[in-house]
């Protein structure tokens, strides 16, 4: 079985963030602890194990302008063969925003010549200093410039807008990096039979070390199912925080089982890379309660509408039953389908 | 728990719970304190804090009530002391701030005579000194001054002839789990019904496997009582993470309930900060919270919502997993007991 290597080229001026990303997605440093990272010397090369069968192989490309001229001269053929995707960060402060987009200009005329295939992904960082009615408007502005440039080189740019001072930032690379994932709509699928038989609302699948979302599969079967549209980067953030808890006991955490308000939650290994979250939220909703037959009945303490101990037992063991499966998934050839 | 901030000019409300009066020189630290606690703000922002210019009071219910009275540093303490006489009589502890990366010798001075006022005003009034900032320190730093602050502090009381005064030191600071353990030992001293607490709390981990169990105020994050098996900070800081992160994850699915929605988790916060803090009003009423979690070295953190903003945090082995149902069944028992406790006190 032959190990999918991915090359990232993690490039953008000097100071705008791109070796603060990559520590806090990929090194558990808080946002807090990034102020200690200094200027990245030419290339840090990190070779990170994702899912078992795939390695990404990231080129944090050191931004000062010595670098870059290097880059674009002597390095060119090291730095742009070769290359899956191309990340380019955007410090949304930049007082040389037309140099910027010269520079993202130069790195997509290199991958036209070597890597006309690679998947282009900018991200427009620090937003956290724009004021928020604002923010709309910046990004639009500036990832219209990007799509036009990238449109020359028939390059197609995804955009994001992030800040390593919330969850934002692990939507962009959650993002980024499933395009990456050369069988995601394996796991895609048989995470829905998943979440069919286990009756699940929803059925989230994370990767272990960086708690990135691999798949996600939203059934919002039961009528009481709420959620807010940025859950599953704001889980990630959540569930990192944790993490770093944990190690200062030593120690890491295996399973997390929520009896919440509104819903019921299980966060459980899955396989040697992944965790997987089941949610089944209060099957009846606030007015009335409906058993799933969709027969009427007055509603008593509430607390029929949960699941119940048997059923959380059920997912327990579905969890487990179906953890050989995903393991076959992730020791699958790339190449197969 | 709900939060009021009250200015007050120099008139107290009538008020009869306990009270905790916080008082210290000026840029000691005391407003950083109150709103970390308190009101949820990130350590961070405090820098940003204006100086207290008036008496501030912060008024929280829980399992008890309580307000903390906030005296500015500037006060010119002479003209003050009438009302301050008043103040001590009704009031159960006083926390007195130093900031331990200043020079402190006009703070113990001002201490001193502070304690004189308390004690003649309230003889059973404890004085709490937070040796406050400490973060800056170095350990050995840290240790140094705690024992040069207690020595001057006794020395001085000793030659005024007062001996039977109940005073105790604490290295505090913001930026960690320090100020919170602090605060959860003055808090403890005034609540009537500790020993009590403490009793169930032990009777509980007796007879359900359970190593270490605490009882916390979800909100501040103040453990009101822990059973009597010895105490490590690691420990309690897991624990008060594990709070936040269960309250965090149900408030994502939950139904919003409430008037206004106050996520902390939105980008429209101040400063764009880190947001994983949480507040107690954005906790739904719905069915108590509860959650569990294994952890690779055989240790089970279990959680359990209990009565008026009380959560139950216990530590457990792995082995007790099977028995999983006993220990939820002497835990009812054990909430029981907390809505008695709470109907009669």
């Amino acid at each position: 079985m032959a190990g999918a290597r991915r090359k990232l080229l993690l490039m953008g001026r000097s100071g705008s963030g791109k070796s603060s990303m990559r520590s806090i997605i990929f090194s558990n440093y808080s946002a807090f602890d990034t102020r200690r990272l200094g200027a990245t010397i030419d290339v840090e090369h990190s070779h990170l194990r994702f899912l078992g069968n795939m390695t990404l192989n990231l080129w944090d490309c050191g931004g000062q302008d010595a670098y870059m001229d290097h880059y674009f001269s002597t390095q060119r053929d090291n730095i742009f063969r070769m290359v899956e995707a191309l990340i380019f960060v955007f410090d949304v402060e930049s007082k040389e925003l037309r140099k910027d987009i010269e520079t993202f200009v130069l790195c997509l005329r290199n991958l036209y010549e070597f890597s006309p295939t690679a998947k282009i992904f900018a991200l427009v960082h620090k937003m956290d200093l724009v004021i928020v009615e604002k923010r709309q408007d910046v990004y639009r502005a500036l990832m219209k410039s990007l799509e036009d440039t990238s449109a020359m080189f028939s390059f197609q740019v995804q955009g994001f807008a992030t800040t390593i001072w919330d969850e934002s930032l692990y939507k962009a690379w959650s993002s980024i990096v499933c395009t990456l994932i050369p069988n995601v709509t394996v796991f895609q699928k048989h995470l829905q039979t998943f979440a069919d038989i286990s009756e699940a609302d929803e059925v989230i699948l994370f990767e272990k070390t960086t708690f990135l979302v691999i798949s996600h599969v939203t059934t919002a079967r039961s009528p009481g199912f709420r959620s807010d549209s940025t859950r599953f980067e704001k889980i990630s953030n959540i569930i990192k925080q944790y993490k770093q808890s944990c190690s200062k006991l030593r120690a890491q955490f295996q399973s997390l089982s929520l009896r919440g308000s509104d819903c019921t939650a299980y966060l459980d290994t899955m396989t040697a890379n992944t965790m997987i979250m089941v949610i089944m939220s209060n099957k009846t909703d606030r007015r009335g309660s409906t058993d799933l037959l969709g027969n009427n009945e007055i509603n008593g303490d509430g607390d029929d509408s949960f699941a119940s101990e048997a059923e959380n037992n059920i997912i327990l063991a579905n969890i487990k039953i179906a953890r050989k499966m995903f393991e076959k998934i992730e020791m699958m050839n790339p190449d197969d389908r | 728990m709900s939060v009021d901030e009250a200015h007050d000019g120099h008139s107290f409300g009538p008020n009869p719970s306990p009270r905790i009066v916080m008082m210290g020189l000026r840029r000691g630290g005391k407003s950083s304190i109150c709103q970390v606690m308190f009101h949820n703000m990130q350590p961070l922002d405090t820098l940003y804090i204006e100086s207290t210019t008036a008496p501030t009071t912060s008024v929280f219910s829980s399992f008890i009530d309580f307000a903390v009275m906030e005296l500015p540093g500037q006060i010119n303490f002479t003209e003050a002391m009438i009302d301050a006489e008043r103040i001590f009589s009704s009031c159960g502890a006083l926390i007195y701030v130093i900031d331990s990366q200043d020079e402190y010798i006009n703070s113990l001075a001002n201490l001193h005579s502070i304690i004189l006022h308390a004690v003649n005003a309230n003889p059973n009034i404890n004085i709490e000194v937070f040796i406050h900032k400490v973060d800056g320190l170095s350990e050995d730093f840290r240790l140094d001054a705690q024992r040069d602050i207690t020595q001057r502090v006794t020395d001085e009381l000793l030659d005024d002839g007062l001996v039977n005064v109940s005073i105790s030191f604490h290295l505090t600071s913001i930026f960690d789990h320090s100020i919170y353990e602090a605060f959860s030992r003055v808090v403890q001293k005034l609540i009537p019904q500790l020993a009590t607490l403490e009793n169930l709390l032990n009777v509980l981990c007796q007879h359900s496997g359970i190593e270490k169990a605490f009882l916390f105020d979800i909100g501040s994050k103040i453990f009101v009582a822990t059973d009597s098996s010895p105490m490590d900070i690691p420990t309690y800081e897991i624990c008060t993470d594990f709070i936040d992160i269960t309250v965090d994850m149900n408030n994502i699915y939950a139904v919003d309930r409430r008037p206004k929605p106050v996520t902390r988790n939105d980008a429209n916060t101040n400063n764009g900060t880190v947001n994983i803090a949480n507040q107690l009003e954005s906790i739904p009423q719905g069915r108590p919270i509860g959650s569990t979690s294994r952890l690779s070295n055989g240790v089970i953190l279990y959680l359990q919502q209990m009565v008026k903003g009380l959560a139950l945090v216990c530590l457990m082995r792995k082995e007790s997993m099977p028995k999983i149902a006993l220990v939820e069944y002497n835990i009812e028992f054990f909430r029981d007991a907390l809505e008695q406790l709470w109907l009669i006190g």
